[in-house]
């Protein structure tokens, strides 16, 4: 038996939880379903292909292939770019969009407003670039073999890496830093965290940015190993919720795990079941575990 | 020394929904180094009362004054920066959070250079919480939790305390040692505003105690002469309850 569908499923699962951490952070601070969230993927992967062929094409030399890597060093400096910018991008929808209708205070509203966001978004990527594929990497990589009998491409190591890094580094954020103890109140009890002085904007701010940026990562980080194009975040948009879920609505650390068993799972189902399965099996595992555990792995008990 | 300030509340009109108003043209005064109890029975308008004050009830007429400056309708987090800090009666800790998270997010709004010492003094005056710092909020019990609240609100140095029943839900010990934290407090020249139903607690810490009945101001007057006036028994416990203590009075 193969074990390389771990290692194929933790790579689709490390961009799944890249974006399950946004959803979760969105859920929590701000109490509603961002469904839009798969379209900052999306308009994370087309900023960073612009940006890409910019640098590309102003710096001479940064497009030359960093080897193991397939892509040069202009790609990897556009997607830390394109990471600010979907994070603005985030903060834009939110001013334009679901702030208004926040203020009016009915969830339901601002869960419908971001379908129409995410169709939106999804259609105007469409206008743009067409729905043709675009690729940040059109070299060949090949996957290296990396023990137990799997294989993994230097891209995909670094996909790894980089989820690993973001993972943790937002993990010190929440727990060791002001903005970090204020966003964790907010969550709890927003009425609480206004009257001891917390700017509940300003976290509010931060949340927008922060899953912004991780949905941007998670959508150049699939470019590079797949492809661009303006459904992939769409796509994404089950699993990411699955994964958000499982893990425990709420939870960062959860919502890693979560994504990481939700591209696990669904890379053995490839395996065993038929690729017409994948879906369906993320979603037996998400239900399963709820009947066992309401609350999610790392979520708390109501 | 703290800067000593006075909070005046003139004719306030405030409820949750526009025509609807539960706090109906109260006014009263808190002196600095001054308790001053709100005492009335149920659905008299004091939590309301003291919600609308922190900012988190709607105002529909009126004035809140501190320090001289009108701080009617400023948000939350503007009154703390402005010296007035606020207990809401329950979950007024961050349960999720740890005691030591707790605090640190109540000097967040403090320069710098003052927070670690800050920090340290609230944990002077509060030792029982420093061995629990690393402990979740939450794992605290009823008078704990209380301390954490009170801690916390004192943490960003209020000119003003506005504190929502912190004697509901404890035990009869864990209100004696609130009661005595709040003349601590008193002496350090912070006004203490304080909504009550626990009327012997209230009497026996109060300076001046201000009675409602249905949203506006029934009865005020000085502790000690209150505590003797039968008409704090006739509206406290309804007229029923105040009858039938007459008729079984010698």
């Amino acid at each position: 038996m193969t074990l390389q569908f771990i290692a194929d499923g933790v790579v689709a699962g490390s961009v799944i939880a890249l974006g399950a951490i946004g959803v979760t952070l969105t859920y929590s601070i701000l109490r509603f379903a961002n469904f839009a969230h798969g379209e900052l993927v999306s308009a994370g992967g087309y900023l960073t292909l612009l940006l890409a062929a910019a640098i590309g094409s102003g710096v001479a030399g940064s497009m030359v292939t960093l080897e193991p890597l397939s892509v040069g060093w202009n790609v990897l400096a556009a997607g830390a770019i394109a990471m600010v910018l979907t994070g603005a991008l985030a903060l834009l929808l939110d001013a334009l969009l679901f702030r208004r209708l926040r203020e009016q205070g009915a969830a339901i509203t601002v869960v419908m407003a971001s379908f129409g966001a995410s169709m939106g978004l999804r259609a105007l990527l469409e206008v743009l670039f067409t729905s043709k594929p675009a690729y940040l990497s059109r070299d060949l990589a090949i996957a290296e073999p990396i023990g137990f009998g799997m294989r993994a491409t230097a891209d995909q190591l670094l996909l790894v890496a980089v989820t690993a890094a973001l993972a943790v580094t937002l993990h010190v954020v929440l727990n060791r830093t002001m903005l970090g103890r204020a966003m964790r109140a907010v969550s709890e009890n927003p009425a609480l965290a206004r009257v001891i002085g917390i700017d509940v904007t300003a976290v509010v701010r931060a949340t927008w940015f922060i899953g912004g940026a991780l949905a941007c990562a998670a959508g150049v980080m699939l470019g590079i190993v797949v492809q661009v194009r303006p459904h992939m975040g769409f796509e994404l948009l089950l699993p990411l919720f699955c994964a958000a879920i499982l893990g425990g609505i709420g939870s960062v650390p959860g919502a890693l795990l979560g994504g990481l068993i939700v591209g696990i799972a669904e890379s053995a189902a490839v395996v065993w079941l038929g690729a017409e399965w994948r879906a369906a099996v993320s979603f037996a595992v998400l239900i399963s575990l709820l009947l066992i555990r309401p609350q999610g792995l790392f979520g708390r008990a109501p | 020394m703290l800067p000593r300030a006075t909070l005046i509340v003139e004719r306030l009109v405030a409820g949750y929904e526009p025509g609807n108003n539960i706090v109906d043209a109260v006014s009263m005064t808190v002196s600095a180094g001054q308790i001053v109890a709100v005492l009335g029975p149920n659905g008299a308008g004091k939590s309301t009362l003291a919600k609308a004050i922190a900012g988190l009830v709607p105002v529909e007429s009126g004035r809140v004054l501190l320090a001289g400056t009108d701080i009617t309708r400023r948000a939350p987090h503007a009154l703390v920066r402005a010296g007035l800090a606020f207990v809401p009666q329950t979950e007024n800790v961050f349960a999720t959070l740890t005691v030591d998270d707790n605090l640190q997010l109540a000097v967040a709004i403090l320069a710098r250079g003052s927070r670690a010492p800050r920090l340290a003094e609230a944990y002077a005056l509060f030792p029982d919480l420093r061995p629990q710092r690393h402990q979740l909020a939450g794992a605290l019990s009823g008078g704990q939790r209380q301390m954490l609240a009170l801690a916390r609100a004192l943490i960003s140095s209020p000119t003003m305390l506005v504190l929502d029943e912190p004697s509901a839900g404890l035990a009869p010990k864990m209100v004696t040692q609130v009661i005595a934290k709040l003349r601590e407090i008193r002496s350090s020249g912070v006004g203490v505003l304080l909504i009550e139903q626990n009327v012997r607690a209230a009497l026996a810490v109060a300076d001046r105690v201000y009675v409602l009945a249905e949203g506006r101001n029934r009865l005020d007057g000085d502790a000690g002469s209150l505590a003797a006036d039968p008409t704090l028994a006739t509206l406290y416990l309804g007229s029923a309850t105040a009858a039938a203590q007459r008729a079984i009075a010698p």
